[in-house]
């Protein structure tokens, strides 16, 4: 299959990435280019195998559900670009 | 004494425990090599106050039982390191000053080092050339103009360049043995699980490893032994005893099994590269291995694979990235929407974009089953390929690149041709096995070249033995003139 423009801008969307109607063209090609690669999978029959969903031998652990940590707001405020001593600070989102 | 930097990590800390150099004068003379070579552009941050504070506590009080005794070390910038800048190459994260420290670099500092300075990448660590970095390309010591590989660029060019006894990378698909390929020196990528990716800026969470560059196979040990051991905090933190990797170097290799892949050998790749391979399989028959001709079919699927599986882990970790919290914020957008689209669109570079676009794609409503699921299922047969092999072998040899370290711009309009680097060090980040590049030699430009070991599931030690005996008896001398000072 292949990319076109507008299905790009969607992705684009969707990923929250302004992506410049100059940069549209360039990046349709290297992409479709990179999706022409990826799409030798399509040699293979895998009809019968399952996914690999970890390459670990073990499963996950779980843990207790306690607290290890916390009143730490001013380190966890520290590198934010906009906070207010309290809050991490966004444009205004509700009218 | 002779110029203590060029020596190799073990005689280094040889020097300091016979007291023959001080911590102080050894985190000097790293200085003096790192100012006066500013055109490699290996480093980001340099923290040379602070290592000089921590070298002069460790003369006051040494302590020489420690693994890694009064040793500066400078580590990529993919490793959070507590109140140092952390910007793993991209402009997003160029103000980021963490609280915390990653438990590698934590394990580092615990056996007695600290911290020189941090090391440039490629953005996010995608890369293969070290060119997608905000902080500029990374020169290769060996050659001016020449990329030093990627995604770990700095590390290796710090390491060959003398600007750092050893370092740390990451690998997801061979940033740590490509560029150890690319400049003579040695690169481990252990087996997933082994060391933790906790306080790692994440790239693919499945594939990701940090791993040991150094200059020789025993330096490589010691930093293994090192950084490595479980972490309650990484929860795919392999748990088990930490394993004394230095002290059970051995180069005997007598009657080990040696696997050779036909599929390694790939159409253009050039006659040098070849022969070097012909050449470490007789170096290896002649110490008493035995080789074995073996097969692994699905290799050739290996990359296309990849190509799904770490853009989609990527596109979901980079999301995190949103001008809230922490790093870059646009100063630009009217509202929430347009200020992440703007915060991303200028925080992230070209090939970051590239690869969370194709992240979101293969993960999107309708195409999940024909990317992201088939890529799971070829990963399957990718790992049964090795499990196949490994009942029969002990390890198996290969070329770590398909070409030495090319020019600045050769590749980069070229996204294809680019990843085609990593043809040969992907399958093992697929299957989560450990393996390591090691320098086997020169091509005709004298740019070195180097061969690659793969062990089963942490069989870190045997690969460390084989690579032991086989530095032994390959007559490789890394010989780069400091063109740069």
């Amino acid at each position: 299959m292949s990319l076109d423009k507008e299905k790009i801008k969607h992705v684009a969307k969707l990923a929250r990435i302004s992506v410049d109607d100059a940069k549209v063209e360039s990046l349709t090609k290297d992409l479709n280019s990179i999706f022409k690669f990826i799409e030798q999978l399509n040699e293979l029959n895998t009809d019968k195998v399952e996914p690999l969903t970890s390459i670990l031998n073990q499963s996950l652990r779980s843990r207790k559900d306690e607290i290890s940590d916390g009143k730490i707001r001013e380190k966890v405020l520290k590198n934010s670009p906009k906070e207010n001593d309290e809050f991490f600070v966004v444009p205004k989102v509700v009218e | 004494m002779a110029d203590i930097t060029n020596q190799s990590l073990n005689e280094i800390i040889e020097n300091v425990k016979t007291k023959k150099v001080s911590s102080t004068d050894l985190t000097k003379a790293y200085i003096k090599n790192i100012e006066s070579a500013k055109k490699l552009n290996a480093f980001v941050t340099t923290t040379f106050d602070q290592a000089l504070d921590k070298a002069k506590q460790f003369d006051n009080k040494p302590n020489f039982d420690q693994l890694l005794p009064g040793i500066p070390l400078a580590v990529k910038d993919l490793f959070c390191t507590e109140n140092t800048k952390t910007t793993a190459g991209s402009n997003i994260l160029n103000n980021f000053i963490p609280s915390y420290e990653s438990t590698v670099t934590k394990n580092l500092w615990n056996d007695g080092s600290f911290l020189l300075g941090k090391l440039n990448c490629d953005e996010f660590a995608m890369g293969s050339s070290n060119e997608t970095s905000h902080y500029g390309n990374v020169i290769n010591p060996v050659g001016d103009q020449l990329v030093p590989g990627g995604s770990s660029g700095g590390s290796s060019s710090a390491l060959a360049a003398d600007l750092t006894p050893a370092t740390i990378g990451t690998d997801t698909g061979g940033s740590i043995r490509q560029p150890a390929s690319f400049t003579g020196t040695v690169g481990l990528k252990p087996t997933y699980g082994l060391c933790s990716r906790w306080g790692i800026v994440a790239f693919a969470s499945s594939l990701d490893q940090a791993g040991p560059m150094t200059k020789t196979i025993k330096d490589c040990a010691i930093m293994l032994e090192s950084m490595s051991g479980f972490d309650e905090k990484d929860s795919t933190s392999i748990n088990k005893k930490k394993e004394q990797y230095s002290k059970n170097l051995k180069d005997n290799i007598k009657g080990l099994k040696i696997g050779i892949p036909k599929e390694y050998r790939v159409d253009n790749m050039p006659k040098e590269v070849d022969e070097l391979w012909e050449k470490g399989k007789k170096i290896l028959k002649d110490l008493g291995a035995q080789l074995i001709d073996i097969s692994l079919p699905h290799t050739k699927y290996a990359l296309p694979t990849y190509y799904i599986v770490a853009p989609a882990e990527a596109s979901s970790n980079l999301a995190r990235y949103d001008g809230v919290r922490y790093g870059y914020r646009s100063k630009q957008g009217k509202d929430l929407i347009e200020m992440y689209e703007k915060t991303r669109s200028e925080g992230f570079g070209d090939e970051v974009k590239r690869r969370i676009l194709i992240g979101t794609y293969v993960l999107s409503s309708g195409y999940y089953d024909a990317y992201y699921l088939k890529a799971q299922k070829v990963r399957q047969l990718i790992k049964k390929d090795f499990d196949d092999s490994f009942t029969k072998i002990d390890a198996i040899l290969t070329p770590s690149t398909p070409s030495s370290a090319f020019k600045i711009g050769e590749k980069t309009n070229d996204p294809v041709s680019m990843y085609l680097n990593d043809i040969f060090t992907v399958p093992v980040n697929l299957a989560g096995l450990p393996a390591l590049s090691m320098p086997a030699g020169v091509d005709k430009k004298g740019y070195p070249l180097g061969l690659q070991l793969i062990g089963k599931a942490l069989d870190e030690q045997k690969i460390l033995n084989i690579g032991y005996a086989f530095e032994k008896n390959c007559d490789f001398k890394n010989e780069i003139k400091k063109w740069w000072s």
